[in-house]
């Protein structure tokens, strides 16, 4: 290396992090080269860019709804316009953010580096799923842009098929193209998991990352093809009129809620178990410490993917279903609570006699911790078949799904973004925002979403904008706590976009974490690895070996 | 040594005796991948993995039939009564027939033998254009008795279909169901179809060899799954309850 400077922020001997190397970044240049370009990284980006648009506008939606709601009667919108806000908030949200959040950003971006490889299994593939994604999102745009949808995000029949003179079909061919995009994702990652590990790198020696990402694709290559051909035969109703799922014409509207919970339970895991992934990395690399119980949170991860496809029913206990079914559902839907206890406290365990650094990323990885906990333990209320009787349809439902989609997800989400921004950009951002950020993102939302639970216990329902006086309270909080929510999510887009041009230049290794990725320089070159790497050792190897380049003073492996 | 350098060195040179092909040598080699088992390998992973998905694809579909088949038994049996099932026999015969010819086609691909590859892929695709050929016959036929669900459905003459006039609903739906799963299915023929045309012009350019022929191989898979949709779209719509 030529340029060695010293610097006190570093441990002496170390190469200090140099500008404009050639990296995926400066490699090529010019719209056309990022356009068409099959670089697994840089179609992370694509897809940054992308996802971001829709929770950005996906985030209108939801300010518009808590200021509505900030007062019992009418505010500034009609009942109408409201359930067009509540439906596109949450089709936007679901299906354009959540679900292709972590994996199509993080997991396009770290999936091959983090095995070994090159690039995922299918280049071209990989690209055409994002250009799949914005197509969709245009349909779902248009029909915003149109006036947007009032079915819900769910689609329901026979309103969606035949009373609904909303744009239905528009937003429900943005839903069912989209989800090609993720479907092709999932068989990406699963094809490359299984045959592009570099030599050495065995299946019990992957990232967390990885065998979260695993479990992820395999619901969405099961799970996807399922609400294609359930949006399809809603589309035939709505444009043909034969009546599939129409009672008056023989049809069964409960068919449809089966089918489409069929999808739509597991793609809750789809949104979740990415998050698992990252959290399970912040938390070993900031405790200084293999993760405790490494196959278990492995194969806690594909137990959730496998429990998620038989506990649909529980959304549908007061759908008429037999008693006998809603009681099998109910026990199942307790099945899943264990895997998920296992992660959260092989995490605490992995906490424990750690060396914990409360930088930003592992902020956000204890505020998951923290709202998933309050999420999947009030999941456990709702698969009780006799309390979800009181609150099914109700805010305590909202609250319930906020926690796990929107609090957990989003914290893992952006801890995940914080901890791997240098790895991606190749600059540092200022670690004290950061924290301030992640803290102000966790009490604005147990602050916004606290008050539901007891709205819903008091017997608030979902999708109304009126309602009795003495709820004002409680909603009025909920709405405070998502303004500070608000702050929370927009600071990092701030800092995150400052970072690019006057963050400090990233090291290679700057929180001196263990894996492939953090072995070779930031941002990567387009290839990744000069050569093909050899693994040796395992996951998370913080007692016996410490990666030397990026150890920063101070920080030394605690032996147990 | 700059990094700039040591990437270019990199994709330049491969220490000798490395135990794989060097990639970057070998023009049959996609940049990404360490060796041709590797390549062959991911992508008959990733067709097996797409006909899970179109499994799944199906499988709601199919579900969704039975639920209703078995709830409206009657209406459903009396629908079924009014499809041809000799074209439905015929259309059997030549899809299986297609079946084999590309199972042959397949053959010749692990041979390296291109002109065979291309003799018995173009057979396929007459097969299947004839399956398409005789489903339009039978489309058109639906067409002319009123048996195409929608606004039109027993629009005009019923000579002949007085049986299912009770329970026209029930049968509509019925009619709803087999447009819908002949209708994926031929679409997912089309397609087919289109790919093979895109695997000939590959097999021209001399892209098919004895090392690589991944290629027509999960085409055939592609293939062979359609035709199995058939295998059980026949004695559901066809034959159950005649």
């Amino acid at each position: 290396m030529t340029a060695i400077t010293h610097d006190e922020n570093l441990t002496a001997g170390e190469p200090a992090p140099v500008a404009g190397r050639t990296n995926y970044l400066n490699a090529s240049h010019g719209l056309k080269s990022w356009l068409l370009t099959v670089d697994h990284k840089r179609i992370a980006i694509l897809y940054l860019l992308g996802i971001t648009f829709f929770f950005a506008l996906g985030g209108i939606f939801a300010v518009l709804l808590r200021v509505e709601l900030s007062t019992p009667g009418p505010l500034f919108v009609e009942s109408d316009t409201y359930n067009r806000l509540f439906t596109m908030h949450g089709i936007i949200m679901v299906f354009f953010f959540l679900v292709p959040s972590i994996p199509a950003t993080l997991g396009n971006f770290l999936v091959p580096i983090m095995i070994g490889a090159k690039d995922l299994a299918f280049p071209k593939i990989n690209l055409l799923s994002w250009y799949i994604y914005m197509l969709g999102g245009l349909f779902t745009f248009a029909s915003v842009a149109l006036g947007g949808v009032d079915t819900g995000w769910t689609f329901y029949t026979p309103y969606s098929s035949t009373y609904a003179n909303s744009n239905v079909m528009l937003a429900a061919v943005g839903v069912f193209i989209s989800g090609f995009a993720s479907i092709l994702t999932g068989l990406n990652f699963l094809v490359s998991i299984h045959k592009m590990r570099a030599p050495g790198m065995t299946w019990f020696r992957l990232p967390l990352f990885i065998w979260a990402q695993y479990a992820t694709s395999l619901i969405m290559l099961l799970g996807t093809p399922v609400v294609a051909i359930t949006i399809l035969l809603v589309a035939v109703e709505r444009g043909l009129g034969v009546g599939i799922f129409d009672p008056k014409l023989g049809g069964d509207p409960v068919l449809f809620q089966h089918l489409f919970w069929f999808y739509s339970h597991p793609a809750v895991y789809i949104m979740l178990l990415p998050g698992m992934g990252v959290i399970s990395e912040l938390i070993s690399c900031f405790s200084r410490k293999p993760v405790f119980g490494y196959k278990f949170i492995a194969f806690s991860s594909l137990a959730i993917a496998v429990l998620g496809f038989i506990v649909w029913g529980h959304h549908m206990f007061t759908s008429s279903q037999s008693v006998y079914a809603g009681t099998a559902f109910s026990l199942l839907t307790m099945f899943v609570a264990v895997p998920s206890a296992i992660k959260v406290f092989n995490w605490t365990a992995t906490l424990f006699q750690g060396s914990i650094e409360f930088t930003g990323p592992m902020l956000y990885a204890l505020g998951f911790i923290g709202l998933f906990l309050i999420g999947g333990l009030t999941g456990v209320f709702l698969g009780t078949l006799g309390l979800d009787l009181h609150v099914h349809d109700t805010y305590f439902v909202v609250a319930h799904f906020h926690f796990v989609m929107v609090g957990a997800t989003l914290m893992a989400y952006l801890g995940g973004l914080h901890f791997w921004w240098p790895k991606m950009t190749g600059r540092m951002y200022p670690q004290p925002i950061a924290r301030f950020s992640a803290g102000l993102i966790f009490v604005g939302f147990i602050l916004a979403f606290m008050p539901q639970f007891v709205l819903g216990y008091l017997g608030m329902p979902r999708r109304y904008h009126i309602y009795p006086e003495e709820f004002q309270m409680l909603h009025v909080l909920s709405t405070a706590g998502a303004s500070i929510l608000g702050v929370g999510y927009i600071l990092p887009v701030f800092y995150f976009i400052w970072s690019l041009r006057y963050g400090d230049v990233a090291q290679d290794n700057p929180w001196g974490a263990a894996g492939l990725e953090w072995e070779i320089q930031s941002p990567p070159t387009q290839f990744n690895f000069d050569e093909t790497p050899v693994v040796r050792h395992d996951a998370y190897d913080y007692r016996t070996e410490l990666p030397v380049p990026g150890e920063r003073q101070g920080v030394k492996a605690r032996s147990v | 040594m700059s990094s700039a350098a040591s990437t270019e060195n990199a994709a330049s040179a491969q220490p000798p005796g490395h135990g794989h092909v060097p990639h970057h040598h070998h023009p049959e080699l996609s940049h990404h991948f360490e060796d041709l088992r590797q390549q062959r390998d991911s992508l008959t992973l990733g067709m097996w993995a797409f006909l899970v998905q179109e499994i799944m694809f199906f499988g709601g579909l199919f579900c969704a039939f039975l639920v209703y088949r078995t709830a409206h038994t009657e209406a459903f049996n009396a629908g079924s009564s009014h499809l041809d099932v000799k074209w439905g026999t015929i259309n059997t015969v030549v899809l299986i027939g297609s079946s084999l010819t590309m199972a042959l086609a397949v053959g010749q691909a692990q041979r390296g033998n291109r002109k065979g590859v291309v003799t018995w892929m173009l057979a396929t695709g007459a097969l299947g254009l004839t399956f398409l050929g005789i489903k339009a016959v039978e489309y058109t036929s639906k067409w002319e008795h009123g048996l195409v669900p929608g606004r039109f459905f027993l629009r005009g003459d019923h000579h002949g279909l007085e049986d299912i006039l009770p329970m026209a609903d029930k049968v509509e739906l019925f009619y709803g169901f087999y447009f819908v799963m002949t209708g994926m299915h031929a679409l997912h023929m089309i397609i087919g179809i289109g790919l093979m045309v895109w695997v000939l012009i590959e097999t021209f350019k001399g892209k098919v060899t004895q090392n690589r022929h991944a290629i027509v191989e999960n085409f055939g898979l592609y293939w062979h799954f359609v035709d199995i949709v058939w295998i059980f779209l026949f004695p559901f719509l066809y034959l159950l309850g005649r």
